[in-house]
């Protein structure tokens, strides 16, 4: 058995799992953050994507002894309230899922990309980058759009900010 | 997931005294090793995390002079400024490995100690004719992969980094499997003060080789041109349900000519 601390979408979390329990298990049946998905369960497919310290990684590859001591935002952790992240606002307005199992992936895909390309995204390189996501319903039409339209959204965000800021 | 234990090295001297538990195995990224125990390709009784030892993580530049930790990200590999500028195409190479959420966890050490056939890294390292650090000693990349999934490490040797002089020339071609991401061929050609050197990964039988009849060429003109007419032979090459042996044989040649006009561009 392993003593895994974390701390989940700001929240200082504590447990005891056995050491073969995977990430995505930990954040589902010990924390109950059932947002994030299994969907192949052999690092394909991206749906159980979550940040771990920062960067967008597949929490069905890495044990939870692994992630102890880091910090993990999951699909749970993106909104402020009631008020959608502008990735998720994007995915709602421009219909960027049919089924939704593939979407919490796609979205903590797509705000990892969004940070990693401040200077703006075209549609080759979102395809590009989401080469660990897979979607078997949409076709990936939409979820590029989205992606395409919250980057825009997040760069105008930001440079208001510094104007503020200024 | 099947039963493991879990440990976590404080040092690189911690890491080979609890590599000594059992039939232990060395964790870093997970990416290859996870998939594997699921499916019990491979089955340790125990795991020893090396991946947040500070001392095996980074890129220096110094001089002419590329050493890499071996718990350095495929990430940090392709994004290093300084690499960027010694030797971008080995920063290229690592860009092109797996995807994005992959590239954050998989290690260089960890992916030449695997030496998969198809994997990119045993490639770029035989072509630099780098050197292979462990905690044991030093070990030539052309001593260091020895066949599918085998390399020089003796039980309990882990490798701590990676070194190289950048070469003046170099570039890599990949053929990729579109659902696997891994080479269906891939060649890296390196032009620096020992002559051409060409690597092939993902169609040899024994894994990684070096493609002399290329490299003799490339010695006499390093062009796409030198390379024009060249049958490679299909002897010692794969087959599988992706490619024929004569298919990976026409693909080296292909991805050669274009690996030497990107070194050359």
């Amino acid at each position: 058995m392993s003593d895994v601390s974390l701390t989940v979408n700001g929240r200082r979390v504590s447990g005891s799992a056995e050491d073969r329990t995977l990430l995505v298990h930990f954040l589902r049946e010990h924390l109950g953050l059932t947002g994030t998905h299994v969907g192949c369960d052999t690092s394909q497919c991206g749906a159980c994507v979550v940040h771990v310290d920062g960067r967008a990684v597949k929490s069905c590859t890495m044990l939870a002894a692994q992630a102890s001591g880091s910090t993990i935002v999951t699909i749970e952790g993106l909104s402020d309230g009631a008020e959608l992240h502008p990735v998720q606002a994007a995915f709602k307005e421009h219909h960027g899922l049919q089924c939704g199992f593939c979407t919490p992936g796609m979205i903590m895909m797509a705000t990892d990309m969004i940070a990693r390309y401040p200077e703006g995204l075209d549609e080759a390189t979102v395809r590009a980058e989401l080469d660990g996501n897979i979607c078997r319903c949409t076709g990936y039409h939409n979820i590029v759009k989205a992606i395409l339209a919250a980057s825009e959204t997040m760069a105008k965000g930001a440079k208001g900010k510094a104007k503020q800021a200024a | 997931m099947y039963s493991v234990n879990y440990h976590r090295a404080s040092s690189v001297a911690d890491a080979a005294k609890l590599l000594k538990n059992g039939d232990a195995k060395l964790l870093s990224g997970g990416m290859t090793l996870i998939p594997a125990m699921k499916t019990r390709l491979a089955s340790p009784s125990d795991l020893v995390d090396v991946s947040r030892l500070r001392d095996l993580q980074g890129v220096k530049v110094s001089g002419k002079t590329v050493t890499i930790g071996s718990a350095t990200t495929h990430y940090d590999v392709s994004t290093d400024e300084k690499l960027k500028k010694a030797c971008p195409a080995l920063a290229h190479m690592a860009s092109l490995i797996g995807d994005p959420a992959v590239r954050y966890k998989g290690t260089i050490g960890g992916s030449i100690a695997n030496n998969d056939p198809a994997a990119d890294y045993p490639a770029a390292l035989l072509a630099l004719g780098a050197t292979i650090i462990t905690n044991k000693r030093e070990i030539a990349a052309d001593k260091f992969f020895k066949g599918l999934f085998e390399t020089a490490l003796k039980d309990g040797e882990i490798v701590t980094a990676v070194s190289f002089t950048a070469p003046a020339k170099a570039a890599y071609q990949k053929f990729r499997n579109p659902a696997s991401r891994y080479a269906i061929v891939g060649v890296f050609v390196t032009k620096g003060k020992d002559g051409v050197r060409v690597a092939v990964t993902g169609a040899g039988e024994d894994g990684v080789f070096r493609a002399k009849e290329i490299e003799t060429a490339l010695a006499k003109n390093f062009d796409a041109a030198a390379l024009a007419g060249l049958k490679v032979s299909a002897k010692g090459l794969m087959s599988d349900i992706h490619a024929s042996a004569d298919y990976r044989a026409n693909l080296i040649a292909v991805m050669a000519k274009r690996a030497v006009a990107a070194a050359n561009a």
